[in-house]
């Protein structure tokens, strides 16, 4: 074991964190309003605006989110309508175009798990509300919303942990984040082992950060449920 | 006019390319799917041993690879692999760098990848036995491999088609990313296509409407495997299930 080589490899690909956690933050920020919008489009009832959402689903469910990032990257800027627009300055950046795909792509798995977790609403507690006089936004906000976000909250955290795996492909679009960081590092030194087992365990940590924080959200949002199992 | 000649099958259209470079991408992940179906079923037993080293090592198997990015492990099978066939070459006299195949490599990796999420899929189709059959099928006497092959075997794959369907959807959109080794599957043909027309809109919406006629393909498939292997099933228990 070379323990100089490691701790400075550990160091270099630390450097690399904040990007891989800014492109993680901001693409499931962006993907999660982007989710809730197609959530709604999909059962609010229009079917115009709901077959639009199922294809928006099927889309971005269906090809690899490599495809849609090169798609996002090298494809818009074919186009002379977008290379002198004002959106121009922001999708010259690599950053943004990851993030765009990455946002884009997770709103296609995030609004399905919404959806499943809508579904799990019991319509009982629906008719209560409106039996109590409950109506339209009050209702979405005060029963509806916290409830199908504690059913989606598991599959919801592991799609959260697939987004942060997912910000690697950012590395193939020239941002620089965490593995883009280790396979230059691999391919000037050829020591793909001990640069993989730090970038590895970087992964891991981050993954069970994650997953320890959603279950913490968990817990903290089912504290009505543990005080009747106590009785 | 000119779009169709690119996508075409002339002499200057890439659709015969694209179409063996979709036929590429479905044999990397069928073979990634055998690879990870051996890899799967070793880590479920594993993990379903009751041996708290083999249960240690079959959780660490599925944390680490479900836990850090494909491309990762992708570079570690290709560059890693590359490496210790480069010093196997020199032990054997051999002087010089030798590769790994791409596709060898490519279906190794994802293959490794794709057998955690089998582990967990065969795991919990596993656990979906009802245990009163288990007792049932030892109760006549049935032993080991026999209780293995005539119980145990048939209900797992029944349970686990569902689940099965899951991963190679996944299987086959993480062999997108073996494109990194230069091998020339869906992904690596439309970028190169793409790259030398300068026409990338064009051919990445190409790739991506060829992956998910793929896709959806695949998931009638299995939808009528897991309609045949409930055949036998009564409608009623069907749902429960």
């Amino acid at each position: 074991m070379d323990f100089p080589f490691l701790s400075q490899t550990m160091i270099t690909l630390l450097k690399a964190v904040p990007m891989t956690l800014a492109l993680f933050s901001a693409s499931i920020f962006f993907g999660g309003v982007l989710a809730l919008l197609i959530v709604w489009m999909r059962v609010g009832g229009n079917p115009v605006l709901s077959a639009i959402a199922k294809g928006y689903v099927f889309v971005f469910r269906g090809s690899p989110l490599l495809i849609q990032m090169f798609l996002v990257f090298y494809g818009l800027a074919q186009f002379g309508f977008i290379r002198y627009s004002f959106l121009w300055p922001f999708l010259r950046e690599p950053f943004v175009c990851a993030v765009l795909s990455l946002a884009l792509c997770t709103a296609g798995y995030t609004a399905e798990i919404f959806r499943g977790g809508i579904r799990a609403v019991s319509p009982r507690e629906i008719e209560a509300a409106r039996s109590i006089g409950m109506s339209g936004f009050l209702l979405v906000r005060r029963i509806l919303a916290p409830i199908a976000f504690r059913h989606a909250l598991p599959a919801y955290s592991t799609e959260i942990v697939l987004m942060m795996k997912s910000t690697a492909l950012a590395s193939l679009v020239t941002v620089w984040e965490v593995t883009g960081v280790a396979q230059r590092l691999i391919s000037q030194t050829y020591r793909t082992m001990e640069i993989f087992l730090c970038a590895a365990i970087i992964y891991l940590v981050l993954n069970f950060v994650i997953l320890q924080g959603m279950a913490l959200l968990e817990y903290s949002l089912s504290r009505h449920r543990r005080a009747v199992l106590r009785r | 006019m000119a779009t169709l000649e690119l996508i075409g099958f002339g002499s200057t259209g890439w659709g015969a390319l694209l179409l063996l470079g979709a036929l590429t991408t479905l044999a990397v992940t069928a073979t990634a799917l055998a690879i990870g179906a051996v890899l799967g079923t070793i880590i479920a037993g594993a993990k379903l041993s009751g041996n708290w080293l083999l249960v240690a090592i079959g959780n660490l198997y599925t944390t680490v690879f479900r836990g850090i990015p494909e491309l990762l492990i992708i570079y570690l099978i290709y560059f890693g692999g590359s490496s210790a066939v480069t010093a196997i070459g020199v032990a054997m006299g051999y002087e010089g760098f030798l590769g790994l195949p791409s596709f060898a490599a490519g279906a190794l990796a994802v293959g490794i990848i794709s057998g955690a999420y089998q582990a967990e899929v065969f795991r919990g189709a596993y656990l979906a036995i009802s245990k009163g059959e288990l007792e049932a099928a030892s109760a006549i006497g049935m032993h080991g491999r026999l209780r293995f092959r005539r119980i145990i075997m048939p209900q797992v794959w029944r349970f686990a088609i569902p689940g099965l369907g899951n991963v190679w959807q996944l299987s086959l959109k993480d062999s997108a990313l073996v494109s990194v080794t230069g091998l020339a599957e869906l992904m690596r043909t439309s970028q190169v296509a793409a790259g030398s027309t300068r026409q990338y809109f064009l051919f990445f919406i190409v790739g991506g409407a060829l992956y998910l006629i793929l896709t959806s393909l695949s998931d009638r498939v299995f939808n009528g495997a897991e309609r045949r292997a409930n055949r036998s099933m009564p409608a009623a228990a069907m749902g429960q299930a």
